[in-house]
């Protein structure tokens, strides 16, 4: 905006960029292509999907693309059902029509690259995309190859099942085809990842199964680290719901895993070696692949930002949410990442109106339930320090690790009406 | 109080380089730390780590506060003959551990 020629050329490629890619694009009324600027959106899970909307609710005149290469969504949050048989995939399903309606460009191809200086987007089949702003909603990859043994031909056999669709299914498929008295283990990584405590509802909810179709299997968690998100309200739910099925053996007793071989099903720790029926090896992550290839991303593997408004520190114009961000106390949850993707929307709207941004505040709330009708959870608000987010003083709760299971109902109850709120908001 | 974890390779060739992991937990207790009511707490770590071969020292570390909780220690040697390693942990308060494991060397 401050440099008025190369705005007008960026406006041209727009229209461009847009007409060659019309199979999938709506036209923006060409009006309003005259005047507004351009938001590119790239990522539609909760962190985009929710800051596309949330940009054309703030400010209809603004160009919003989304670039996305699924059609269909698949959540996360309550996959850990799919996998323990209580729940079917389409209920994680979600398309982008609605979102498309709300007056959002949605691109159903991947993002190949981007230019930070001429300000474009480059896509899969050759097009570009000129943006005056990128956010950058990229979601996780995972780090192939890291752990030793562990590449994607190793995740069609020891699935990791942290991104949900097929490997969600295969997970279940193997889960179903052992027979009674196997093991499953999981292997935990260290943090950051997405969803901290989401590993553990895994093992809680495949224990029910377990618990019901073969009793006398058992669930191996070999873990990266000692503590854990919640563990007190796991560990007293696997007491009662559970008991001696499911062993966990943390860091400081040898449970990190340090390499895995497929052929056999093993996973080798520093201290043991463990073949297992059913290996569901959960490993070390990184921001989504285009934030690497946008330069957002730092040797940690993660984004930094400037927490205020989401600007990377790494590259100008383009702002990052969700899991693939580092910095602070904000979890990598569908919750945080939806309640940054509608701030850094507002932050965004601010900035081309040349407006102050408001400070933002981020809600993050995770549900966990460790069998039906049993849920307890952890919610706190996080504000901008630096480029940090810091949890506002006061606005930690946990689950109280006594209570009634009435209140355990009640939360999951609680956790149905969470999904349903968040995936209407973003996709409904 | 766990018994501390050794990984030792059972069988080597001779000449071969060795990997040999070690954990024991421990707090590691800096000494820096202060309850909530202001008194210190008292520093309580491990501050050496021995492994001896057939009685011969082949690897000695000392610890210090900075030392993180449980701590892992992994180094290499040369697998010369079949015999047995001997890991020692020594700390304040009188922390001692011990831990052993053979190898054969064809």
């Amino acid at each position: 905006m401050s440099n008025p020629p190369r705005w007008l050329a960026t406006r041209r490629h727009v229209v461009r960029g847009l007409a060659a890619a019309a199979t999938s694009v709506a036209l923006p009324c060409p009006s309003f292509a005259q005047s507004a600027a351009r938001v590119v959106v790239i990522g539609g899970g909760f962190g985009g999907a929710s800051c596309a909307r949330a940009l054309r609710k703030i400010n209809p005149r603004l160009h919003v693309t989304l670039i996305e290469p699924n059609r269909v969504f698949t959540a996360c949050p309550f996959s850990n059902e799919v996998i323990a048989g209580l729940r079917d995939i389409a209920a994680q399903q979600f398309t982008y029509d609605k979102i498309a309606a709300d007056g959002v460009s949605v691109v159903a191809q991947a993002a190949a690259g981007v230019d930070a200086q001429a300000r474009t987007v480059s896509l899969a089949d050759g097009t570009s995309l000129p943006y005056d702003r990128l956010v950058l909603a990229p979601g996780i990859d995972m780090r192939f190859g890291v752990l030793a043994g562990y590449d994607e031909a190793a995740a069609e056999k020891m699935p990791h099942a942290w991104k949900a669709g097929g490997q969600t299914v295969l997970l279940r498929r193997q889960l179903e085809a052992m027979e009674d008295g196997g093991v499953v283990a999981l292997a935990v990584p260290a943090t950051p990842y997405r969803c901290p405590p989401a590993p553990y509802e895994r093992a809680s909810l495949i224990a029910y199964y377990l618990k019901a179709k073969k009793p006398r299997s058992k669930i191996l968690i070999l873990d990266a680290k000692d503590i854990f998100s919640q563990q007190r309200l796991f560990e007293k739910a696997w007491k009662q719901f559970y008991p001696g099925m499911i062993e966990r053996i943390p860091l400081s007793q040898g449970g990190r895993v340090v390499s895995v071989e497929p052929a056999t099903n093993k996973l080798v720790t520093d201290f043991g070696d463990h073949e297992v029926q059913v290996a569901n090896v959960i490993p070390p992550q990184k921001a989504g692949n285009i934030a690497h290839i946008a330069g957002a991303a730092d040797k940690t593997g993660w984004c930094p930002i400037d927490a205020a408004t989401f600007a990377s520190k790494l590259v100008a114009n383009i702002h990052v949410i969700g899991d693939a961000v580092i910095g602070g106390n904000a979890p990598k949850s569908a919750s945080a990442a939806y309640a940054e993707g509608k701030a850094c929307a507002a932050v965004v709207a601010s900035l081309i109106a040349g407006t102050a941004p408001e400070r933002p505040t981020i809600e993050g709330t995770c549900y966990n339930i460790a069998a039906p009708g049993y849920g307890f959870s952890q919610s706190g608000n996080y504000q901008p320090r630096d480029d940090m987010f810091i949890e506002l003083l006061g606005s930690a709760f946990t689950s109280p690790a006594n209570a009634p299971d009435e209140l355990r109902r009640r939360e999951a109850e609680q956790a149905k009406t969470w999904f349903k709120t968040i995936t209407v908001e973003t996709f409904g | 109080m766990t018994a501390a974890l050794i990984n030792v390779p059972k069988k080597a060739k001779a000449g071969d380089i060795i990997e040999i992991k070690a954990l024991t937990s421990h707090v590691m207790e800096t000494g820096y730390r202060h309850t909530a009511t202001g008194e210190v707490i008292p520093r309580d770590i491990i501050t050496s780590f021995t492994c001896r071969f057939e009685g011969d020292e082949v690897f000695r570390a000392d610890f210090f506060p900075a030392t993180a909780a449980n701590p892992f220690i992994s180094f290499f040697t040369n697998a010369s003959k079949s015999g047995k390693f001997d890991f020692e942990w020594i700390g304040d308060n009188g922390f001692s551990q011990t831990a052993s494991a053979s190898i054969t060397v064809e």
